[in-house]
């Protein structure tokens, strides 16, 4: 029976389709038949009419119609539905017979095969008859008609299959007609069943109303009206809970209930409806939840219960594999959690009912004459019994009982798990993964309760870890304690011991004396002994586990075990750290461990390690049973010490705590080690750090003094960096910035020691510091050479410079020059690496040390040279003629800070000439202050060009100079300044006038012009000077003259000054009528343009005329 | 009335749950735990859709066959849960409303004490008695 009893039947959650008997086919023999057959029952997709063919010999025997009652006047109904009703018209009855019949209408023996058909067809007729006929369709309409007369059936029931290639179509066509008929067959069974709705009364025949009901309904169904046979379900619902409910008839009516709700909800579903359904199941749920019936067979209820939330989880999952959406509050688990739910109720109370010991009774009351039930959801023992009380106490008791004993050995367990499963996998389906744990923990619990621990554990070590991280302690605790009695009745002595220590931690919510208890286990494992019983353990596993536990203790060996406890929340906590983030190599590096018990009891311990990255320190860091107090009490706060020197070897490098590990146990017993990644900490830690930080709590903190350290507050610092030791030497820089471009700039070093030992092998790197612009590594060079000015090759960074050893409080000096060739800051970075012998506690180690120094320095330009060209008139030149003097100034203008010394300057030509015997230059040993300048002339001349190009380049100013502040010695810094290029121009004619340097006022002014021809040709000349109001003059006036090339001819004037002061000269106009395009305006220029006259002397006196 | 009214704070772990001690306690832990699944859905909906001014009631968390399950999410994430007896169909939803109100309006004052931690479990007697006040009274 097991569950077997509850689940429902097949003919109910089938889709009732029309019966159709085929006979008169034999598809063993006859390949046409079988062809036939196929075609009718293979490949029925979708399209095809839903009908369910089946093949018949032809004298199968029919159930037999019962005699129609005609009054029910006097009937009193024995039940609901009776149990072989739905299979009878799905299966047995069918709703009409076809009968294939092979026949030629040409056929010789045409009588003979006529008459037989007719006795086939006389066999068969007690339902519809279609008669079928395979053969040649040569038509022959009176021979039909005469079969069918022979038959005694209508022309409608005759049917011709001819023998051809498209037998599939004509099949087709064929059921589509079966199916007409079968529907006016269904109908007609329905219009049957409302007839007797007349003949009932209210009092006698309510089984009979819900039973007519529930008949129309499924014959609608077979008709394929879903709509109408949903209506019909529902009136059937409604009818069935207006029955009179007592203890005898509960189960009836729920079991009638049940089957009438299965196919209303299924049909909702059908029709895309499914809020319809869920209403629906809701509503029966509320109506039959408090139909318990009889107490002693709760169970059943529970049992119903069940299956109903299962059926109807499993139309729902069914639905949505067709299409139908589910959301998250509303999918398939909830029921089948429910049904599990009730599963374990039904387990509870099959527990409480069935614990009688008797024996089953005999003759077995659950026996009938048919070995089955005539009405669905009756007693075996009084079927058909329909009043309120049981028939024979006597027997309705030892019923009970026989259903008890069957009760008890019923899987609930395999049932339950099985149902939570289903629920767990569609929670997983529409994101629920806390109800998806939930669902696990129960499944968890109920393999516990069937003694199957290995799942259990499995399962409930799956789901633990979610509830840890959420931090649901209470859930936590009870999920561990469920695992605690696995590990225990397994005997599993890792897994205990691991449950234990969680139990015992600050996140176990059991009271004191569960925790001492458990401690009290856990050092009775440790001591290798059996530990007690879990409280709430079946008596009769825990003599099993006793005796594995034994077992387990007995085996040698395996009796050292290593659990990581970084993911758990263990009973001890640990918290390890440096002191500080860094060592100097000279300090030893101090380490501490906090250890903290949160269980009700001391707990020993025998030894502590912590492993670092660099595996030779392990030895400094480890504390065994002995050497000092290795008890925690419990809440109390105990640090560890350790401290070791680190090796010069790893000045700079990183150590890391990579674990740290507690052995708890002896080697006499059981050594379990916990074990902690990194510096300690567990799951729970970070939260309680953090709330720590937060916490208002710490302000007040430092005010009170109390012993225990503040454990929260403890914060990790799983590694220190190893750094070089601590220079005792100063590191002075003397310089005078800003550096000035190309000049060696001096910075001088300053090294005194402070070490109490001699420094060794004191080194120096100096220069520009890495990592600036790639730039100034090209424009920088450093040199200790100071007598000269560097190269191009001396590099931007000196390293190491040896300086030799440096005695305790002895000085060094040390010139840097540093040269700049381009302006801008630089950051210099002076070095002073050495190596000194020290001892840190009882070790001697030499260490290496080095200080930095560094220095930013700006690069500016010593001074800014103008130039420019001007005529011997000193008028600004824009272009210069060839071979007629010019003037060059330079102006040199500080712009240092600190004071010059120019020592000489010099020009270096490239085409121009210089127009004075030697080109000598003015400055020499001049010493500018900030803002004052420099200013140099030169008078040049540009010779004849023999390119034709109009620009040409002057040459270079070559300015040596220093600061004034550095000695005789220090070397002279060339500076170069190229001078601008110049325009040329060519002029053909010369002209310069000779004249003294003043007249006076009417005395005589004799001028001489000298025209010189500057070309190849001779030149005729004009000439003629326009009269002046302030002079008078005599010489020609006007001339016309002519020039040889390179001769030069002269005209003489005597100006006789009639004004005094600065006079404008007569005007002398040039032409040259040759050729008219040059510029007689430019001749000008070459002319003095005004004289100072002074006035008339009244005697000669010289002390006025030195005076003018 | 309520008979259990849970504060979860924004990590989802419990800073409060108070049941009627009639009932198996751990259940009501559980029921409570399980209901998060449907808060964090509800509220990463309203995250999708932009500009929404969420609500704070989050309504009817999900049905089971004894009890009903309403959520309420503050601003900061932290979450309320009342569970109510399936049978008590007396409770209309302004109802269940008004008490979430209440129970965030004494929760913000346990937030305002400057000695309290946020963060930690709640212990606080105004608390205790505003929440007294609107579970089920059990002789």
């Amino acid at each position: 029976m097991a569950g077997s009893q509850w689940e429902l039947p097949p003919e109910l959650c089938c889709r009732p389709m029309a019966f159709v008997a085929l006979t008169g086919l034999d598809v063993v023999y006859n390949a046409v038949h079988r062809a036939i057959w196929d075609a009718f029952c293979a490949n029925r997709r979708a399209d095809r009419v839903p009908i369910s063919f089946k093949v018949l010999p032809g004298d199968h025997e029919y159930p037999k119609c019962r005699t129609k009652r005609t009054s029910y006047e006097w009937y009193i109904p024995k039940g609901i539905l009776k149990t072989g009703w739905m299979n009878k018209h799905l299966n047995l009855v069918p709703a009409l017979v076809v009968l294939f019949y092979e026949l030629d209408w040409d056929d010789p023996q045409w009588k003979e095969k006529q008459s037989e058909c007719a006795t086939k067809v006389e066999i068969v007729r007690l339902v519809k008859v279609k008669l079928c006929v395979i053969g040649e369709d040569l038509v022959a309409s009176e021979r039909a008609s005469a079969l069918c007369n022979a038959c005694d059936l209508s022309g409608k029931s005759l049917f011709v299959l001819p023998h051809t290639d498209h037998l599939v179509g004509y099949i087709i066509r064929l059921e589509n007609a079966f199916y007409e008929h079968a529907q006016t067959y269904y109908y007609t069974e329905i219009r049957r069943v409302k007839s007797h709705k007349e003949f009932l009364n209210k009092t006698t025949h309510q089984l009979l109303f819900v039973r007519h009901q529930f008949k129309i309904a499924f014959f609608s169904e077979l008709k394929q009206d879903t709509q109408n046979a949903l209506k019909y379900y529902r009136t059937a619902y409604s009818l069935v809970h207006e029955l009179r409910a007592h203890e005898t008839n509960m189960l009836e009516i729920k079991t009638m209930a049940g089957f009438i709700n299965y196919k209303i909800c299924r049909l909702c579903f059908q029709h895309n409806t499914p809020l319809d359904a869920i209403a629906q199941f809701r509503k029966h749920i509320d109506l039959c939840k408090k139909k318990i019936g009889s107490a002693e067979l709760a169970f059943e209820h529970a049992a119903w219960m069940s299956k109903q939330f299962q059926s109807f989880g499993e139309l729902f999952d069914e639905a949505i594999k067709l299409g139908l959406t589910a959301i998250q509050t509303q999918n398939p688990g909830f029921y089948y959690q429910q049904a599990a739910c009730y599963s374990q109720d039904r387990k509870q109370q099959a527990q409480q009912l069935c614990q009688g010991g008797l024996s089953y009774p005999s003759p077995d009351p659950l026996d009938t004459q048919t070995g089955g039930l005539d009405f669905y959801g009756q007693r075996p023992w009084r079927q058909g019994h329909q009043s309120i009380d049981p028939p024979d106490a006597e027997k309705e008791k030892t019923g009970i009982l026989a259903l008890q004993i069957k009760e008890r050995d019923v899987p609930h367990s395999e049932l339950i798990i099985a149902l939570l499963s289903n629920a767990v996998a569609q929670f997983k389906k529409y994101k629920c993964p806390r109800m998806k744990s939930h669902l696990m923990v129960q499944m968890g619990e109920e393999y516990y309760h069937a003694k199957d621990y290995t799942k259990a554990l499995k399962l409930l070590d799956y789901v633990m870890c979610d509830y840890r991280t959420e931090r649901w302690w209470a859930l936590l605790t009870s999920i561990l304690t469920t695992a605690l009695r696995c590990a225990y009745l397994m005997a599993s002595v890792k897994d205990y011991i691991l449950y234990c220590m969680e139990l015992l931690g600050r996140a176990s919510t059991l009271k004191e004396e569960q925790k001492s208890k458990i401690e009290k286990n856990l050092i009775k494992v440790l001591m290798n002994e059996v530990p007690d019983a879990e409280p709430d353990c079946d008596p009769s596993s825990v003599g099993a586990a006793r005796s594995l536990w034994t077992d387990r203790m007995a085996l040698a060996g395996s009796n050292e075990l290593t659990v990581e406890v970084q993911d758990y929340i263990p009973f001890i906590q640990c918290k390890s750290r440096f002191q500080s983030p860094s060592f100097h190599v000279d300090q030893p590096i101090q380490l501490q461990v906090f250890l903290r018990a949160d269980c009700p009891h001391p707990v020993n311990f025998h030894k502590l390690a912590v492993s670092l990255s660099n595996q030779e320190y392990n030895q400094w860091c480890v504390v065994e049973a002995g050497q000092e107090n290795m008890t925690l009490s419990p809440g109390k706060t105990k640090c560890y010490n350790f401290s070791f020197v680190a090796k010069t070897e790893d000045v700079g490098k990183k150590i890391e705590m990579t674990g740290v590990e507690v052995m708890l146990g002896s080697d006499t017993g059981r050594c379990v080690f916990l074990s902690w990644r990194g510096a300690g900490g567990d799951a729970a830690s970070t939260h309680e750090a953090l709330q720590a930080s937060r916490s208002s709590r710490r302000w007040g903190r430092g005010l009170e003094s109390r012993q225990d350290v503040d454990w929260d507050g403890l914060n990790l610092q799983p590694s220190t960096m190893i750094i070089s030791r601590v220079p005792k030497v100063s590191v002075q820089l003397s310089h005078q910035p800003p550096a000035l471009t190309n000049e060696m700039f001096c910075i001088s070093l300053t090294v005194q020691s402070q070490e109490e030992n001699v420094a060794k092998d004191v080194k120096l790197t100096a220069g520009l510091k890495p990592g600036q612009d790639a730039n100034l590594g090209q424009s920088t060079h450093v040199t200790l050479d100071g007598s000269k000015v560097c190269d191009e090759g001396s590099p931007a960074l000196l390293p190491d410079v040896p300086l030799g050893d440096l005695k305790p409080g002895e000085k060094l000096e040390k010139c840097v020059y540093i040269r700049c060739v381009s302006t801008g800051p630089r950051v210099f970075l002076f070095h002073v690496a050495y190596s000194i012998s020290t001892t840190v506690e009882g070790r001697h180690i030499v260490c290496k040390c080095h200080k930095d120094e560094t220095v930013t320095i700006e690069t500016v330009v010593p001074f800014e040279v103008s130039v420019k060209f001007v005529s011997t008139k000193f008028e600004p030149l824009d272009r210069v003629a060839v071979e007629i003097p010019f003037l060059l100034m330079t102006d040199v203008l500080s712009s240092s800070p600190w004071p010059l010394m120019l020592s000489s300057s010099s020009l270096q030509l490239q085409t121009m000439t210089s127009n004075t015997a030697q080109l000598q230059s003015q400055l020499h040993e001049v010493v500018l202050q900030t803002g004052e300048c420099a200013s140099e002339c030169f008078c040049l001349r540009c010779p004849v060009q023999t390119s034709n190009s109009s620009t040409v380049a002057t040459g270079q100013y070559l300015i040596s100079w220093r600061r004034s502040s550095s000695g005789a010695d220090s070397p002279l810094v060339q500076t170069t300044v190229t001078l601008p290029h110049v325009i040329l121009e060519s002029v053909p004619l010369y002209i310069h006038a000779d004249l003294p340097s003043f007249g006076r006022v009417r005395e005589s002014l004799p001028v001489r012009y000298h025209i010189e021809n500057r070309t190849g040709l001779v030149q005729e000349v004009e000439m003629a000077v326009e009269p002046s109001d302030a002079f008078m003059f005599s010489g020609l006036k006007q001339v016309r003259l002519r020039i040889l090339p390179g001769s030069e001819q002269q005209m003489l004037y005597n100006y006789y000054p009639l004004m005094a002061g600065y006079q404008t000269l007569p005007q002398l106009n040039i032409s040259l009528p040759r050729c008219s395009a040059s510029n007689t305006n430019a001749l000008r220029r070459f002319l003095p343009q005004r004289i100072f006259v002074k006035p008339q002397g009244r005697e000669l006196d010289d002390a006025s005329i030195a005076a003018a | 009335m309520a008979v259990c009214i849970a504060v979860i704070a924004k990590e989802n772990y419990p800073l409060y749950i108070r049941s009627v001690p009639t009932q198996n306690e751990l259940k009501f832990h559980y029921t409570v735990h399980t209901s998060l699944d449907v808060v964090e859905e509800k509220i990463s909906a309203v995250g999708k859709s932009l500009g929404d001014q969420r609500e704070l009631y989050l309504g009817l968390l999900y049905p089971t066959e004894d009890y009903k399950v309403y959520g309420y999410v503050t601003n900061s994430k932290v979450k309320f849960v009342i569970v109510v007896d399936s049978s008590n169909t007396s409770l209309r939803d302004n109802e269940i409303r008004s008490m979430f109100r209440k129970l965030h309006n004494s929760f913000t004052d346990v937030m305002c004490n400057p000695f309290h931690n946020p963060g930690d479990s709640i212990q606080s007697k105004a608390f205790d008695g505003i929440v007294s006040g609107m579970m089920v009274q059990t002789g």
